[in-house]
């Protein structure tokens, strides 16, 4: 997994809320048994005019003109700006790997849904949950002005903007020393094979029929 | 002892080591497996030279990609087919119990599992997949995982979270004739919107939840996500125990006596505590139909589409609007006057046995309306589907014109070629109303299964109360 370091990056505004996996990632691309190559696919229905299929070439494929992607001042975003809600529905981490695969380093809203929140760590991209009143200030900058980059440090937790303000946010410890050094999951959990077997055996033997 | 909710019950249970912040290691018992979140994990296993920590705790499926008509001819879409195929083949090459597309036991992933009796009261039960939550009705701890986690789990048998808050829903009191699971679980989601249990691991309660069937408590488990709880969950009791009894996972012998008797305890105990509780009473619920494109989005069959000009909440009002544009609806139209173009009956809320008869009941003796372009019943398995047919259910359907199909998820997600074309509207039982969901352009409005009936028999939505 990719480490997670300081960056600024263009922040793209997505000024709806609830947005759902579905949105992120229609499901005839699911079909799919790799994890790479979603980006082209990311918003389909909404960022193209015709209808997408896996195995399709992208290239040439009508724009819709008034999807925030399409437009040339987001061109090469690093960072979304979101409403609540964000990613609920679906499991699908193939959602996080399409925002990750389009370039997408971090996403900030006011909330996300649980999974979608969760998948998001796996795949070094930052979900950044932030006051209501603090998005909807960011939306305002965004809108104001063409180019608006933030910087993250999620050493420091923190959100710069041009104007000299900060945001402090919060993350899990945990996941932070993760995200920070690009950490395996599995890799981590396999040093505690002691615990896990020790636990398994007195699960056994409290409830022999999960073991059936 | 403290006095402990359900969920406390089943985490503790499970709790392999804590970090210093609170996240904790949980042993998972039950791992659902099924073609379209589980090639990648599978992949990452065999490039890290990794194998299966416990493969008996698999059960694998194909559900999502599988055809609900010519079966014997296989899968037409290529890419389909190869997704189906590298299950069967991650199945063999690491010896997990499958049960593939030809088999009777074969169904939507969810429905299967308490079939067999492979989700029993006190486990950890997961699967990438978000309607995991339908196995909390077994008084299990049940959530929906990503790709990552799958892997995960393969691997060490064990997932890294923290705890969730707790809510506990109480819905008491008598359901009115032609009220059901789905329209609580509904009610619900319009109460609390579709974030109201983001964080939270909701504990369903109160005697309309204990008088509802094993399939009605499914219903209701399965739409906690909708409402954004990744579990949702149910006391275990006599309902719970007498429809567990005898199936081919279940235990049996002085190990059921055994397993009963510790089932027996998991309820959450008189004066546990509950970050939030919701009352509902069950006497003011009507039939509910979904009008826009999230599951909040919901009204009683006997309502209007609302006006968005009158919601003083922009993000709503906006949201709002955008929705009756996609739906292609008019504020304040009633919602009997909404003409559909197709209604399915399937899906992991609602195509088990019970549903399949409860839509049976209302089609006997009548047939869809001429506007109706496509009735589909899926059922939710390949036994579900056996039971029905014994039952004779499958020729009232066909008789009402009605298309009787193979078992899968089919056009609750619309990813094999059951599927609205763009701008047609469809009664459907399944659990999402969002944008595209049912097909680019599809309208959906989710209602119970004697709703879906109903609305396919008039060619619009009825109260089915007064039928």
């Amino acid at each position: 997994m990719q480490k997670f370091i300081v960056f600024d990056g263009v922040v793209m505004p997505l000024d709806r809320a609830n947005v759902d996996t579905d949105a992120i990632i229609p499901k005839q691309f699911l079909k799919s048994i790799k994890r790479s190559g979603f980006g082209p696919n990311l918003f389909d229905e909404w960022r193209y005019l015709d209808h997408g299929e896996p195995g399709r070439d992208n290239f040439g494929r009508p724009l819709n003109p008034d999807f925030v992607l399409n437009q040339s001042r987001y061109q090469g975003a690093q960072i979304l700006l979101a409403r609540e809600n964000f990613g609920c529905g679906s499991s699908r981490e193939h959602a996080p790997w399409a925002l990750e695969d389009y370039g997408f380093r971090a996403i900030i809203a006011p909330s996300f849904a649980d999974i979608f929140f969760n998948n998001c760590f796996k795949n070094g991209l930052l979900p950044i949950r932030l006051d209501v009143d603090k998005v909807d200030a960011l939306f305002k900058a965004v809108e104001t002005n063409v180019g608006y980059k933030l910087a993250i440090d999620l050493e420091q937790q923190t959100i710069s903007a041009p104007d000299g303000k900060v945001y402090k946010f919060e993350v899990e410890s945990f996941r932070k020393h993760c995200l920070l050094n690009g950490l395996d999951d599995i890799g981590l959990t396999l040093q505690h094979v002691h615990e896990i077997k020790a636990h398994e055996a007195k699960h056994r033997a409290a409830q022999p029929w999960l073991f059936a | 002892m403290k006095a402990q909710t359900l969920y406390d019950k089943l985490w503790n249970a499970h709790v392999v080591r804590q970090e210093a912040d609170g996240t904790a290691l949980i042993y998972i018992d039950r791992h659902l497996v099924h073609e379209v979140t589980s090639p990648q994990a599978f992949e990452g296993l065999k490039l890290a030279g990794r194998r299966l920590w416990r493969t008996a705790s698999i059960l694998a499926v194909a559900d999502h990609n599988v055809p609900t008509t010519g079966r014997a001819q296989g899968i037409s879409d290529p890419i389909a087919r190869l997704q189906v195929e590298t299950l069967d083949s991650n199945c063999a090459e690491f010896g997990v119990n499958e049960f593939k597309m030809n088999d009777v036991r074969q169904g939507i992933v969810h429905v299967i599992g308490p079939e067999q009796g492979a989700t029993l009261p006190g486990m950890t039960v997961v699967c990438g997949d978000s309607h995991t939550s339908t196995h909390g009705a077994f008084a299990a701890l049940a959530f929906g995982i990503g790709t990552s986690e799958v892997e995960h789990v393969m691997a060490t048998q064990c997932l890294l979270m923290k705890k969730s808050k707790a809510m506990q829903v109480v819905v008491e009191g008598a359901l009115h004739k032609g009220v059901t699971a789905k329209d609580i679980a509904l009610a619900v989601i319009g109460k609390i919107g579709t974030a109201g249990g983001t964080g939270y691991a909701i504990e369903f309660a109160g005697s309309a939840i204990r008088g509802l069937s094993m399939e009605g408590r499914m219903t209701v488990c399965n739409m906690a996500i909708e409402a954004g709880a990744r579990a949702g969950m149910i006391a275990a009791d006599d309902t719970t125990i007498n429809y567990l009894k005898g199936r081919p996972f279940a235990p049996q012998g002085e190990v059921w006596d055994k397993a009963v008797a510790y089932w027996n305890t998991l309820h959450s105990d008189d004066g546990a505590r509950f970050d939030q509780v919701i009352k509902l009473d069950a006497a003011s619920i009507r039939p509910q139909v979904t009008w826009g494109t999230s599951p909040e989005m919901v009204v009683a069959v006997d309502g209007r589409v609302p006006d968005p000009s009158t919601m003083s909440d922009a993000v709503k009002r906006d949201a709002a609007a955008r929705a009756l544009q996609y739906m292609g609806l008019v504020a304040n139209t009633p919602i009997t006057e909404i003409n559909i173009d197709k209604v399915f009956i399937g899906s992991c809320t609602n195509a088990r046995i019970e549903d399949m008869r409860a839509a049976a009941a209302i089609a006997k003796g009548r047939h869809i309306a001429a506007n109706v372009k496509l009735a589909m019943v899926v059922p939710g398995s390949g036994l579900v589907k056996r039971q029905a047919e014994q039952e004779g259910l499958d020729k009232i359907f066909i008789a009402a014109g009605f298309e009787w199909r193979e078992p899968g998820c089919s056009m609750c997600l619309a990813m094999n070629d059951d599927r609205l074309s763009s701008g047609e509207r469809c009664a459907s039982t399944s659990n999402r109303n969002f944008e595209g969901r049912q097909g680019q352009g599809g309208r959906t409005h989710l209602v119970s299964p004697e709703m879906a009936a109903a609305a396919a028999i008039a060619g619009h939505f009825v109260d089915v109360s007064k039928l």
